[in-house]
């Protein structure tokens, strides 16, 4: 027990939040088409504001509804454009050159089913990827792989979830088993210690035994790999405030490309970022949101990095439980809304492009004369990318990864 | 003493308390309900003993004066460099380079001067609160503090200064009184205010809101209803929740710059409230000022749904996370009858079958298994290492990513198994010079755990090993 890590703002990111998981079985499949397709998840919890991130500057409504706190292409900080309607927030320079790159999608006035304003019903619809929330103790990614293994398609065998962080997200729990990694801090247990207690375990509480055997995998990787998984965290030693956030966002995401990177690691997983509530003094080519994207910007760069050749053969989706408020609240920042947008990086797609049917932003074609219209059901896109990337079954996914999404077809032509 | 009367006595320190420490199971293996009620009953048994420990306005104001006073030396510092400067350049006509790179540095070492004392009021308030929970013979009531202090959480990452005193303030003279007592006092205090944002929050037809741009902010308003008291999805709709965040306009803190002996102090700011009579929930609630809300919250706290929504959380934690319905309904049901008696409640708990019949299925969140791990070995816990180690389980103390707070369910916190392992190696460790892993298992915990987790201790090759095998053991991670 030493080492306490101080963070100055609820906002500011936990190590309880980062998530990691994958299946290390899953590119047998396509392994055999000649692929090894990478797939990461990142879940920003909080509600990511996506106007204030991917700024419609061609919409006429737009400076009236955010006034001097809109995204501008002349502003002090001008935002950088996308295409002749859309422009990022200048905080995510990572992002921008992987979208001239043709290596990033935005995919905008997206949300899940979901349409009322809670946090953790939202994040529950988003992870389970089921209309009712609280209605699933498991999550698509982890139905998603459990699927492809009882097919045949993927070894069963040993696979096993992979997990950063001591709790565990919905969307990678699941008939899959979790193993879970955090910045080591401590001296770990002997490997002699470590047997003994499982031994006990599996005798006296096989649940537990299992969520420990996960540890003794990921050890087992982190060695092949040299110690390079498992070097001293460096998140303590960076100042509190923003710089111990992007600290954290950039250890966890390259930490999650390292192990996806290895020839024999896992080759999916998820990891979940918080601080996006932006209810106050939000900001916005600068300030508190412009911080997180930044933060979240270079998560995205280290993640390219760090997954060396695999980048091209990478896919990372970045979604939320849903979008912000179009107007500024009274306290200058947004509440609770629905349409935001998706952010999609890596090599194997078909990139520079933001999708979007776009509803507009005159009070009527609001959604409630509130939010930003939700024109994109987010399960389309996470379908298209799970039929695509993983080669997963329509008819599979619309029953148990996505269920009763029949109507919700996948999204074509995402990847290259 | 026999095994059976041992074994009811560690299943109710384990799933009421914070499990076995020296001495606890002999003193109450005769009777432990009797034991568990006798806890509820005594008298001031919530309160904590923290006259040394400033009020949460007091450290409010003593982190803000700190701040003041850095940055008032910083600008200080920087302005004398600068005339320095300013000197050299006159006699020099020309700086040299390696002097223009120091040009800052008096301003940051000014700074250091004075240091930040909210994270020492943090550990002091964590180290009364750790070290109560080590005394106490059972520590019932500390669960039931413990349980409201997440239901109703902050965060010391937003409002570090007031994370202890807040507990003390406002949830412990309440744990076994009244519910709306609790909610009155949980939903005014400047901690809470803060952390939801609502100390920010102007009726936009207040006389400030038609006089400078800023207005309403909905956050503390819904969380209210959808965390504190209805619960999510039980019909309540956006309508409700902005007119409930006009009705507590006005809720806010004494601001510090303005009045520096009561800054930090609760006030009801009659200039920053929406005027007018409101409806919320179907019900009309007339223009009376701070009154208003306070009306709201009284309705809300006698509501069913809260009921409902209470009762099934306490069981979850306290039982099962299967919840045994009929359990569930009953404490539903007393909350109602009893006008939202919490000690009545927690009395309907312990007095059920199920809380002796059920098994302990319950997978100990980290701060319950640490402390546990703590009484049971008998040593001192030092609040810098003991918070430290609750961080690295991914339950820092007062420090929940969301207001939710902690999730109380075995899948959350299941694949942290090999760091809890890190933990009860490293402290095991520690520890092991002093600790007899065989007193602890044989006297501490009188007997009562499984023959596997015996043998396994029994047969470990040194003294740090045995204890991690035993703090690790089912016997002292369920509940």
């Amino acid at each position: 027990m030493r080492g306490h890590i101080h963070r100055p703002s609820r906002r500011a990111a936990l190590l309880a939040s980062g998530s990691l998981f994958a299946w290390t079985q899953l590119p047998k499949l396509a392994r055999a088409e000649g692929r090894d397709p990478r797939l990461l998840v990142i879940v920003l919890r909080g509600a990511l504001d996506g106007l204030g991130t991917v700024a419609p500057v061609g919409d006429p409504e737009w400076i009236g509804l955010r006034g001097n706190r809109a995204l501008v292409l002349d502003g002090r900080t001008p935002a950088l454009p996308l295409d002749s309607f859309f422009a990022l927030n200048p905080a995510m320079a990572n992002f921008h050159r992987m979208y001239q790159a043709q290596h990033a999608i935005v995919v905008h006035a997206t949300s899940t089913q979901y349409r009322d304003r809670s946090h953790f019903d939202g994040q529950d619809v988003l992870e389970s990827g089921i209309e009712r929330p609280g209605a699933s103790s498991t999550g698509w990614l982890n139905r998603a792989l459990t699927k492809l293994a009882s097919e045949g398609r993927v070894e069963a065998g040993d696979g096993r979830a992979f997990a950063v962080g001591p709790v565990t997200p919905l969307v990678v729990r699941g008939t899959a088993p979790v193993m879970s990694w955090a910045p080591p801090q401590l001296l770990s247990a002997s490997e002699d210690t470590h047997a003994r207690l499982l031994d006990l375990l599996r005798h006296t509480d096989p649940k537990l035994a299992i969520a420990l055997e996960g540890r003794k995998q990921l050890m087992t990787l982190a060695r092949a790999d040299g110690g390079n998984t498992m070097q001293p965290s460096t998140i303590a030693a960076a100042a509190p405030g923003i710089a111990r956030t992007r600290a954290y966002f950039a250890e966890a995401a390259g930490t999650a490309a390292r192990f996806l990177a290895r020839a024999n690691g896992p080759r999916v997983g998820a990891l979940g970022f918080v601080g996006w509530d932006t209810h106050i003094n939000e900001g916005a080519a600068a300030g508190q949101l412009a911080g997180l994207l930044g933060a979240l910007d270079g998560a995205l760069g280290a993640i390219e990095n760090n997954m060396g050749s695999a980048w091209r053969e990478t896919v990372v989706a970045v979604v939320t439980e849903f979008g912000r408020t179009a107007r500024i609240n009274g306290t200058d920042g947004t509440d609770h809304g629905t349409g935001t947008v998706a952010l999609l990086v890596g090599g194997a797609l078909k990139g520079g492009r933001v999708i979007a049917d776009w509803p507009g932003l005159k009070p009527g074609s609001l959604y409630q004369e509130r939010d930003l219209k939700p024109t994109t059901d987010l399960r389309a896109v996470l379908k298209g990318l799970l039929a695509a990337h993983l080669r997963i079954d329509d008819a599979v996914l619309a029953t148990a990864v996505f269920p009763e999404s029949f109507d919700i077809r996948p999204m074509a032509g995402l990847l290259a | 003493m026999g095994q059976s009367a041992n074994a009811g006595a560690a299943l109710a320190l384990n799933r009421f308390g914070l499990g076995p420490r020296a001495g606890s199971i002999a003193a109450i293996a005769q009777d432990p309900r009797g034991a568990l009620l006798a806890e509820l009953d005594r008298p001031g048994a919530s309160l904590i003993d923290a006259k040394a420990l400033p009020t949460s306005a007091q450290a409010f104001r003593t982190v803000f004066d700190a701040n003041s006073e850095r940055q008032a030396r910083q600008i200080v510092a920087t302005r004398q460099q600068k005339e320095l400067e300013k000197q050299r350049g006159a006699s020099m006509n020309m700086a040299k380079p390696m002097e223009q790179g120091s040009t800052d540095a008096g301003a940051p070492a000014a700074a250091t001067v004075v240091p930040d004392p909210g994270r020492r009021i943090y550990l002091d308030e964590a180290q009364v609160r750790i070290d109560r929970a080590l005394a106490a013979e059972i520590g019932f009531v500390d669960r039931l503090v413990w349980f409201w202090s997440n239901h109703f959480c902050i965060s010391a990452d937003k409002i570090q200064s007031m994370s202890g005193a807040y507990e003390r303030e406002a949830i412990r003279p309440h744990v076994l009184g009244r519910f709306r007592d609790m909610l009155q006092a949980v939903e005014a205090h400047p901690a809470m205010l803060f952390y939801l944002d609502n100390s920010a929050s102007i009726g936009p037809n207040s006389i400030a809101g038609i006089n400078r741009t800023r207005g309403l902010n909905e956050n503390l308003a819904r969380e209210i209803l959808e965390l504190h008291t209805l619960g999510v999805r039980t019909g309540y709709t956006q309508a409700d929740v902005l007119t409930f965040a006009n009705a507590i306009t006005g809720w806010t803190l004494i601001p510090v710059d303005n009045d520096p002996d009561h800054g930090g102090e609760f006030t009801f700011n009659r200039r920053l409230h929406e005027p007018g009579p409101k409806t919320i929930m179907d019900k009309a609630y007339p223009d009376s000022g701070i009154e208003q809300g306070r009306a709201v919250l009284d309705d809300l706290a006698m509501h069913p749904s809260t009921a409902t929504h209470i009762a099934a959380k306490l069981v979850r934690h306290f039982i099962a996370d299967d919840l045994p319905q009929t359990l569930t309904e009953r404490l539903s049901k007393a909350f109602l009858d009893t006008g939202g008696d919490l000690k009545g409640i927690a009395k309907v708990l312990v007095n059920s079958e199920e809380a002796w019949d059920m098994p302990r299925s319950k997978l100990k969140r980290p701060s319950e298994w640490v402390i546990s791990m703590v009484r049971a070995a008998g040593t001192p816990a030092d609040a810098a290492r003991f918070t430290g180690g609750q961080a690295i389980l991914g339950e820092p103390l007062w420090r929940p990513a969301a207001p939710n707070g902690y999730a109380d369910d075995e899948a959350s916190w299941i694949d942290g198994m090999g760091l809890r392992l890190d933990i009860a190696n490293s402290y095991a460790e520690a520890v092991s010079a002093r600790v007899d892993p065989r007193y602890v298992m044989d006297t501490v915990m009188a007997s009562t755990v499984s023959p596997q987790t015996r043998q396994s201790v029994t047969r470990a090759e040194t003294r740090s090993q045995a204890l991690a095998l035993l703090f690790m053991s089912s016997d002292i991670q369920r509940r």
